[in-house]
């Protein structure tokens, strides 16, 4: 695929996000036991999609409701005097208190969302451990976090584009690396 | 990933007359999204950490300066409040060197209100900090009106095509004059009553109807905004008694039946129980006058939050 930004990779397509999902799925049940206290949490937008399908497929495997909530971390960036982040509403289940909260999101590159969504996520109480799940670790931290789960991990430049897309179906899910 | 840098135009707020409806339903969105903050278990995000909100009250008031300094601590800021009663104003400054002596200690955003209409633009031409208009004279009250319509559309899910009905002291209150023009922009019919003493003359220019009882004023209307008798504001009575005012203008259970089937009642407060408002009717099921309280603490936040970014986004 070419574009005029120049190269572009489809490095993951909707079957390939399907299978990803499901192993990080079994991968989270398998460190979190039938445990009553896992609740998904997905970072707006894209990482609240990912929960709902990690949630839902935990909670079909196990016979059970597995809390979701998703979390806007606009009001906790440090790059706020940059850009204005449009504010929405974070929607978390109850109070995090003593749960497990399995933090969800698309792509991992420089940490820093995962740093304001590590403060956002302690203002609902405090939570007996955090997490992290991502679609794709592309690399590039500028801070020490890392992934519990990972769907895909890839080589990227700095400058390269990391594209998630969802649909609402699934069908037309899809990861693509646009080379700068 | 789309970015889009939404902001304000002015880098005050000072009124409803200066906001389009872009720029309203930017602060109700915002504000929105910032409601829920006010439920956590810590309510504090640290988005404003390292800015310094001064309100400058210069007219007595509890309620919307104690909502202002929530919603800034809420987002982190340090508020400090100057009050009247406290300031060299007593000493025979004028309002022009305490504000510069106040812009000198560099805070990030003012609050202004004054008793004189007017004052916060006056302040707004000597002082290069952003302003917000927290009530000043009979002019205008932008931040009220604004809670007044997030409150609406959250009820209503639509303030376009609603007919709403303002009933009271028309003449000496600014809420009325922001709501009528914050609602009529949204796309609402406003109709507007009082005693003829204290209706102004020539409001119909800012955009509403005039009604000649409460009964032809509320009729059908899905909301009704009371608004209180500002009793400390009168030299003379404008009117004969308060029992006579309760009886001709007051809401009631009898009266609020002429409403719209769902419609909301709500009040700027204080209110006067008995006299605008009957306490049934104050605390009824179709009252929202706690709600437009908790709504104004998610607004001003949203205010205080695009005013201050506005400015980082400009230097």
């Amino acid at each position: 695929m070419e574009s005029e930004m120049g190269e572009s990779k489809t490095v993951m397509d909707y079957g390939r996000i399907a299978t990803s999902l499901d192993r990080m799925a079994a991968q989270i049940r398998e460190c979190n036991p039938g445990n009553p206290d896992l609740v998904f949490v997905g970072i707006r937008a894209r990482g609240d999609y990912l929960a709902t399908r990690l949630a839902d497929r935990v909670s079909k495997a196990e016979g059970r409701d597995i809390p979701l909530g998703a979390l806007d971390i606009g009001l906790y960036r440090d790059d706020a005097d940059k850009v204005i982040p449009e504010v929405r509403a974070s929607e978390i289940p109850g109070s995090l208190e003593a749960k497990v909260v399995v933090l969800v999101d698309d792509v991992l590159f420089t940490g820093r969302t995962i740093r304001a969504a590590l403060d956002a996520l302690m203002n609902y109480g405090r939570p007996q451990k955090i997490e992290l799940a991502v679609l794709v670790d592309r690399g590039h931290r500028e801070l020490p976090i890392q992934p519990n789960y990972v769907g895909l991990t890839v080589e990227t430049s700095v400058v390269d584009k990391v594209e998630v897309n969802m649909s609402e179906d699934g069908k037309k899910d899809s990861v693509i690396i646009r080379k700068k | 990933m789309t970015d889009e840098l939404k902001t304000l135009k002015n880098k005050n707020l000072l009124g409803m007359a200066d906001l389009d409806r872009d720029e309203t339903e930017l602060i109700l969105d915002t504000a929105s999204g910032l409601k829920e903050i006010n439920f956590r278990p810590i309510k504090k995000v640290p988005t404003l950490q390292g800015r310094t909100q001064i309100n400058l009250f210069f007219e007595p008031s509890t309620r919307t300066r104690t909502s202002f300094e929530i919603a800034g601590k809420r987002l982190g800021a340090d508020t400090i409040n100057f009050s009247a009663s406290t300031s060299s104003l007593v000493k025979g400054e004028t309002l022009i060197d305490t504000a510069k002596n106040i812009e000198a200690m560099v805070p990030d955003i003012l609050v202004i209100r004054h008793s004189a209409a007017g004052a916060p633009y006056l302040l707004s031409q000597h002082l290069d900090c952003p302003i917000i208009n927290a009530g000043d004279g009979a002019h205008e009250h932008p931040s009220q009106a604004l809670l007044d319509i997030f409150t609406v559309r959250e009820k209503k899910g639509k303030i376009d095509g609603l007919k709403l009905a303002i009933v009271g002291d028309i003449a000496h209150s600014r809420v009325a004059r922001s709501d009528v023009m914050g609602f009529t922009k949204m796309g609402a019919s406003v109709v507007v009553a009082g005693p003829s003493t204290l209706m102004p003359p020539e409001i119909e220019r800012l955009g509403c109807e005039t009604a000649n009882s409460i009964d032809e004023a509320i009729e059908g209307a899905d909301v009704v905004i009371m608004l209180r008798i500002q009793l400390e504001r009168f030299e003379t009575s404008p009117l004969p008694s308060l029992r006579e005012y309760s009886e001709l203008w007051g809401l009631n259970t009898k009266n609020v039946e002429l409403t719209a089937p769902g419609a909301i009642i709500m009040h700027p407060g204080p209110i006067n129980r008995g006299v605008e408002i009957s306490p049934e009717v104050a605390d009824g099921r179709r009252s929202v006058i706690l709600d437009q309280v908790q709504n104004g603490v998610a607004v001003r936040m949203a205010l205080l939050y695009l005013l201050t970014r506005r400015t980082t986004q400009n230097e």
